[in-house]
């Protein structure tokens, strides 16, 4: 009975690793072995190209690009004011202020990145709409907010706890130097805890990039390069979403495969840059 | 040039905070006032006699409570495949996982962890495609057991990464303790560690649940629907509320239809938030899913 229980565990442990492994290779080969056909009557330069199906071509450039002009604001946007939060929480923050703020974000973190969409739809595009003048307001500048707010609490914690983890004595020698609080976080805690902010950047990108419902719901999945910040945009995720109701021999529905394979091979390699910059073990 | 901006990081740090309080609370209480919190039984069960509903013997037409269910069902299968899976991983990566081999397994994970939502929905869509084409009637078709699987996929490298953290915080002398009494290492794992560690496990498992319940992207490509009733099997195609929120948010025909995607939207909110919460008590040092064991 003891050696049965015993062999079960050991089974489940090594079985548990396996399969881990096992799936992780799998999703990257049938993403493969699925954009295969694509590329082979396409070619690779589908990747520049633009959407134009009248014509034969099933470029997805405009989705790369809509990914593109939507993640890299958002996150730009969002950066300085989780830096500046994660500031207030560890240093400048009154200290009775200072936990209930990581409370604040750990509600945030906890709303559903479909209800963040929802509310965007009815409290946001209605502005966004008098604002512009023109259009239906679903474009890229709305889908950009409310990503900005998204990837926040992400970044926050991971900047929170970098400062957090900065040597007290690096503080502590500013402090007996004279200098100011601002010069202190200024040119020694932030710097010493660049590495950790540098890998929180690149999973905020990341969840940008990664994400579905805000640019499906918010950016209204326009199959061109946008032209402007009012313009609607298609991300590579929302293609995926999109495509679904086409015919499964069809290029339009086997451009998704290529989408799927860019994003794995995108956030792949940040997941990697956060790895390395972080210097884990 | 230094000496100029003395109080600028202050400021700045001050409106940063400012900003996000703000813009949190007045999502959090636009949601609560179109939601008319405390919301009635009628936004669950609709006409439907409640208890009736509840023993499955009325269908629900115009309620959540087919929604609920089927999440509840989902958060269920993918939380029963994920976590015997990412606990085994995790207890391998903390006590038996060496040198390149470990390496190798916590890049992986890291790499499934920075997925896409949608990537791994594809995946699932794939597999769908894939075991109809090689046994033509016969695989799984749409149905909410693929997307329960592809969800434990999904939350795989939360539960392994959270166990191995939970495994090596433990303090140096519980780990040996047994084993110089002559224990084995899997009387070891099995009745010291695991129990010693399992306050931290079951927070990431209650996270595991939080993430399960609101992923759209996965269920939207491997079966989710805008109406199916009750699950009456795995096999099934579901309703679930995430799903419900996105599709409501263009498709509604009438106000009450829309005013039931606000009340979704707080149960979801608040559902994550109870998890959230039971979880942080359980475990002081977890922050978030996405920098959980980072």
């Amino acid at each position: 009975m003891q050696r049965l229980t015993d062999i079960i565990c050991r089974f489940i442990i090594f079985s548990g690793a396996l399969i881990s492994g096992t799936v992780i290779c799998l999703i990257f080969l049938v993403l493969v072995v699925s954009a295969f056909p694509f590329f082979l009557d396409n070619g690779l330069e589908v990747f520049f190209q633009p959407w134009d199906p009248v014509s034969g071509k099933y470029g997805i450039f405009p989705m790369l690009a809509g990914t593109l002009f939507i993640s890299v604001p958002a996150l730009l946007l969002a950066l300085p004011f989780s830096l500046g939060f994660a500031v207030f929480a560890c240093e400048t923050g009154p200290t009775v202020l200072k936990k209930p703020s990581m409370a604040v974000i750990r509600v945030a973190s906890a709303i559903p990145t479909v209800v963040y969409a929802f509310v965007g739809v009815f409290l946001l595009i209605p502005h966004i709409r008098s604002i512009a003048h023109s259009g239906s307001g679903y474009s890229v500048v709305a889908a950009c907010l409310v990503l900005a707010v998204l990837i926040s609490p992400t970044m926050i914690f991971f900047f929170h706890d970098s400062i957090q983890a900065v040597d007290g004595s690096i503080k502590a020698g500013a402090d007996a130097l004279g200098a100011t609080r601002s010069e202190k976080i200024l040119f020694l805690v932030l710097p010493a805890a660049g590495r950790g902010i540098f890998a929180g950047i690149f999973l905020g990108l990341g969840r940008a990039v990664g994400d579905t419902m805000i640019s499906l719901m918010l950016a209204g999945n326009n199959v061109s390069v946008p032209g402007g910040v009012w313009d609607g945009a298609r991300t590579l995720t929302a293609h995926i979403a999109l495509v679904m109701a086409a015919d499964y021999e069809s290029p339009e529905f086997r451009s998704i495969f290529a989408c799927g394979l860019a994003l794995y091979l995108f956030t792949g390699m940040l997941s990697v840059l956060a790895r390395v910059i972080h210097g884990r073990k | 040039m230094k000496r100029r901006l003395p109080l600028l990081v202050d400021v700045f740090s001050f409106i940063a905070f400012f900003v996000y309080t703000v813009v949190f609370a007045v999502v959090i209480l636009y949601l609560i006032r179109r939601a008319g919190f405390p919301f009635t039984v009628e936004s669950v069960f609709g006409s439907a006699d409640p208890v009736r509903a509840l023993l499955l013997r009325e269908p629900v037409f115009d309620g959540l409570f087919p929604a609920i269910s089927g999440t509840f069902l989902l958060v269920v299968i993918s939380v029963g495949i994920a976590v015997p899976v990412g606990i085994g991983t995790g207890v391998w990566l903390s006590e038996y996982a060496k040198g390149a081999l470990y390496h190798v397994m916590t890049l992986f994970l890291d790499i499934l962890a920075g997925l896409p939502s949608i990537v791994i929905g594809l995946f699932g869509f794939s597999f769908i495609l894939l075991c109809h084409r090689l046994f033509p009637g016969k695989g799984p078709g749409f149905s909410i057991i693929v997307s329960g699987a592809s969800l434990s996929v999904l939350v795989l490298p939360y539960l392994a990464r959270s166990t191995e953290a939970a495994l090596q915080s433990l303090d140096n002398s519980v780990k040996t303790a047994a084993l110089s009494l002559g224990a084995s290492r899997m009387e070891n794992i099995r009745y010291v560690l695991l129990p010693k560690a399992s306050p931290s496990i079951l927070s990431g498992i209650l996270l595991s649940i939080a993430r399960c319940a609101e992923d759209t992207a996965v269920i939207m490509l491997t079966g989710a629907v805008a109406s199916a009733g009750v699950p009456s099997g795995v096999f099934q195609r579901f309703e679930a509320l995430p799903f419900y929120i996105f599709y409501t948010s263009s498709q509604y025909t009438c106000p009450s239809e829309l005013d039931r995607a606000f009340d979704a939207s707080v149960i979801l909110i608040f559902l994550s938030t109870v998890l959230f919460g039971v979880s942080l008590v359980l475990n002081k040092t977890v922050s978030d899913p996405a920098t959980e064991g980072k």
